[in-house]
């Protein structure tokens, strides 16, 4: 593997080849917002809180730090006006779903997201997928999942593997970055689903 | 049915074919797209052929169904070879009379011909049409002449020569330098070059590589390319063998939506056909390339017409965009090197390989070389597909090919690109149609929608409808697309149903920007183009409807009521026995009055009442006048029927 030397904010940042920017910032200290990473599964880019900018001028873009692979002399800048103002909204957008979660409450303080700004429609989740991508990637049970998509989209255990693997695991419980009743009473509702016999 | 070992055999089989028909012969070339079978083509097809046989003249004249040559408004369309008669909206009840007429006593049936309704003048030939003239069908100017079941009628005009040509005579280098030369851009969105993502596959040091066809078009009212997979699938075949041949590839995908019945049909087929002559398999013309190509059926999502997520789905997962900064070309399908083009942009190949990249690149703009195939609907008199250069203006298609806008009314806008594109408003209509063009217009040439509205369409529920369409397609991965959109909508309702407040705009910009940038997919990226477009022509609609409670389109119900001028009022009573709400207090030689209460607003006053008196208006943005007083209901003076 080849060094690779990088700027972040300014900063001069030594990474491997094949690391993400986010990787990257993590080893020399450098934060950057997260809510769907997990350092064990793979990069999912859903949440776009990580969201960067890379390039200069003209040239500038903007890109998730968790995905984006580092490049040799590549510029990043891990906050501008810009990416705070899309940070907020989005923070402002989960917190319409689950607006007592703390790890979210942090994160509005740090970027002055307001949690009444868009109408309340309580489901917790925010779709980060870590229970699922655990279970999938780790665990390899699948034992929950994605169900249907766009606006409609949800998580969902799939009973039968459920009533046979998670009462002993639950280790997806406190991945999530809302609540972790949340799962359990995902969880509950699937296992009232009537057994096969 | 022999095997072609080599292109002097599919020369030799094309002269054959040829020297078996008769170019004197009758044939009545009879429109099989979906259109047209939807108006009852199908019907038509039988009819044609019990009649000839009924007058013994099924071996002299052959009466086939063909694929779409695009005036799906004139539908059935039936042409007459060799004259190229053209008779529009045939019916089975036609066929004996067109059979006597014109095949028996080679006189025209004047009443089938297309009519002018400007000049009052019939044309006869398909190419003396307006609809027809103005246009340049390099791509489904075949269609009408093809059977698509039949691999020798894509033979006839001159099917596989291009393959064949490539295959003896030109290196896979030769194949890519001439679609690089061509400027060939991509037909299915974003109109990148297509020479230079073959190029990328084609360096890849990934020895196996693919071909993939995107036949998942989505768009609401775009039919391009399901014309062209019904209509001539083996174009679409060669094209993709080429681009293959070029980059290295030796298997091809079809990614098709399940919804085109008929176009999964005559591909399947198709390639049946091509295998068996050897067009396709294993050591193609004797030429060594090998070949196979595979259908793979969409279930439904449009966000599979996004490439990563067609790959995604056909690998067998959720069709979902990858977030991964690789491109597909280099890292596709199953992390192979992939080429991904649209339909149309394949159908073109064979054109570009058979005649050159110096007489593609004549047709066109600087930066937009060829045609493109444009379905045009909506407000608009000559609902259909058309073909024509880049760097025709809207104006010239709208109006000269389109014919206009029907029932008098004026032109308000033009919606191209579907739901990633934008609205181009009347000011503009002297555009001229490229790549470039559009998106600086703030839309873009996407895979070639084109929704013609007029005066009666309210923008900011186009605005809306987009929005809904995109909420319920969106894969719902990241956020801004999920969650920014579905606020958008929910924002674009409140302002349609009166609830708009002062702000909205701000905000539906913030999120706008919020998607624009930081979504994950080009689809997610496009999805506020409709609202931004909108306001950035039309913002004083939107101010309308949020500081006036006002829609000046007069469409959005909930800010219109349909109000009946009393002194316009005749009794005729159409109103009142149409309307399914009971809302109309009527009575003989009383002036009609509409209960607001009882009102659902559904239109239908409006529509019957007699243009002569034009009683029942629509209004917005006021107050409903009281009624009149039961004391001077009564109407005098006047007769019911004036």
């Amino acid at each position: 593997m080849s060094e690779i030397i990088l700027q972040i904010d300014g900063k001069e940042v030594r990474a491997e080849e094949g690391m993400t920017i986010l990787e990257a910032a993590l080893g020399a200290g450098i934060t950057i917002p997260t809510l769907c990473h997990h350092e064990k599964l793979e990069p999912f880019g859903s949440c776009r809180l990580c969201s960067v900018e890379v390039g200069t001028g003209d040239r500038a873009k903007l890109v998730v730090a968790c995905v984006y692979p580092v490049e040799e002399k590549l510029v990043v800048r891990t906050g501008s006006e810009k990416i705070d103002r899309i940070r907020k909204v989005i923070l402002e957008l989960y917190l319409a779903h689950a607006p007592d979660a703390s790890s979210l409450q942090e994160l509005a303080l740090e970027y002055g997201a307001d949690k009444d700004r868009f109408e309340k429609e309580a489901s917790f989740c925010i779709h980060c997928g870590l229970c699922v991508r655990y279970c999938n990637e780790v665990k390899k049970k699948n034992a929950v999942g994605f169900v249907d998509r766009g606006t409609r989209k949800e998580i969902c255990f799939v009973p039968e593997i459920a009533s046979r693997e998670c009462w002993d695991c639950k280790e997806c419980f406190p991945l999530c970055p809302t609540e972790a009743l949340q799962a359990a009473y995902v969880l509950i509702e699937a296992l009232k689903f009537p057994r096969t016999p | 049915m022999p095997l072609i070992n080599s292109p002097a055999e599919l020369e030799k089989l094309r002269k054959g074919i040829l020297a078996e028909r008769d170019p004197e012969k009758r044939v009545v070339s009879i429109c099989a797209g979906a259109g047209c079978v939807a108006s009852g083509a199908n019907e038509v097809i039988a009819a044609f052929g019990e009649e000839l046989e009924k007058k013994g003249l099924d071996a002299h004249v052959d009466a086939k169904g063909t694929g779409c040559p695009g005036f799906c408004e004139q539908g059935p369309i039936v042409v007459i070879y060799p004259e190229e008669i053209c008779y529009l909206q045939v019916t089975p009840g036609d066929v004996a009379e067109i059979v006597t007429e014109t095949i028996e006593g080679d006189k025209v049936v004047e009443r089938l011909l297309y009519l002018d309704s400007a000049t009052g003048e019939r044309a006869t030939l398909e190419p003396e049409i307006p609809f027809y003239k103005h246009q340049l069908r390099n791509v489904i100017g075949d269609n009408i002449k093809i059977d698509p079941k039949s691999i020798e009628d894509y033979l006839v005009v001159g099917g596989y020569s291009a393959l064949a040509k490539a295959l003896s005579f030109m290196t896979p280098e030769d194949v890519l330098n001439e679609v690089k030369a061509a400027n060939l851009r991509g037909r299915g969105g974003g109109g990148f070059p297509a020479g230079q993502k073959w190029e990328g596959t084609r360096d890849a040091p990934e020895p196996t590589k693919y071909v993939i066809v995107n036949a998942d078009e989505g768009d609401p009212g775009a039919f391009m390319d399901r014309a062209v997979l019904e209509g001539n699938p083996h174009s679409i075949l060669e094209g993709l063998a080429l681009g293959a041949f070029a980059v290295g590839a030796n298997e091809g995908y079809i990614y098709v939506r399940q919804e085109y019945p008929l176009a999964v049909e005559n591909v399947l087929l198709a390639i049946e056909k091509a295998r068996e002559y050897g067009l396709l398999g294993e050591n193609i013309l004797g030429s060594g390339f090998d070949f196979k190509v595979i259908v793979h059926k969409g279930a439904g999502a449009f966000v599979c017409g996004e490439s990563t997520a067609l790959m995604t789905a056909l690998e067998g997962r959720v069709g979902e965009p990858r977030p991964k900064y690789v491109r597909s070309n280099i890292k596709g399908l199953w992390q192979k090197p992939s080429v991904l083009n649209n339909v149309e942009t394949w159908a073109n190949v064979p054109l570009i390989i058979n005649k050159g990249a110096d007489w593609f690149t004549q047709i066109g703009t600087e930066g937009s070389k060829g045609t493109k195939i444009f379905s045009l609907v909506g407000k608009i008199v000559n609902t259909g597909l058309v073909e024509v250069p880049m760097g025709m203006t809207l104006r010239e298609i709208i109006y000269t090919i389109g014919g206009g806008i029907p029932d008098g009314k004026e032109f308000k806008a033009v919606q191209t690109g579907g739901p990633s594109g934008g609205c181009i408003p009347e000011e503009m209509l002297d555009l001229e149609v490229g790549f470039d063009e559009l998106t600086k217009a703030g839309s873009m040439m996407g895979s070639g929608g084109m929704i013609v509205m007029d005066e009666d369409t309210c923008m900011v529920d186009v605005a809306r409808y987009f929005m809904d369409f995109l909420c319920d397609e969106s894969c719902g991965k990241c956020v801004p697309c999920r969650e920014g959109l579905r606020q958008m909508l929910k924002l674009l309702t409140n302002i349609t149903e009166g609830r708009g407040k002062e702000g909205d705009l701000e905000l539906l910009e913030e999120l706008s920007e919020v998607a624009g940038e930081a979504a994950l997919c080009a689809l997610g990226k496009s999805a506020p183009n409709p609202f931004r477009s909108t306001l950035k022509y039309f913002r004083d609609e939107y101010e309308a409807h949020i500081k006036e409670q006002r829609c000046p389109a007069l469409s959005c119900k909930e800010l219109i009521a349909f109000y009946i001028a009393p002194d316009k009022c005749s009794a005729c009573g159409n109103c009142f026995k149409k309307c399914p709400a009971d809302a109309i207090v009527g009575g003989k030689k009383l002036i009609h009055i509409v209960d607001q209460e009882k009102c659902t607003k559904c239109g239908n006053c409006f529509e019957v009442c007699p243009s002569r008196f034009s009683a029942v208006t629509k209004i917005s943005g006021v107050p409903v006048p009281p009624p009149v007083p039961e004391e001077e209901r009564t109407i005098t003076g006047k007769s019911k029927e004036k």
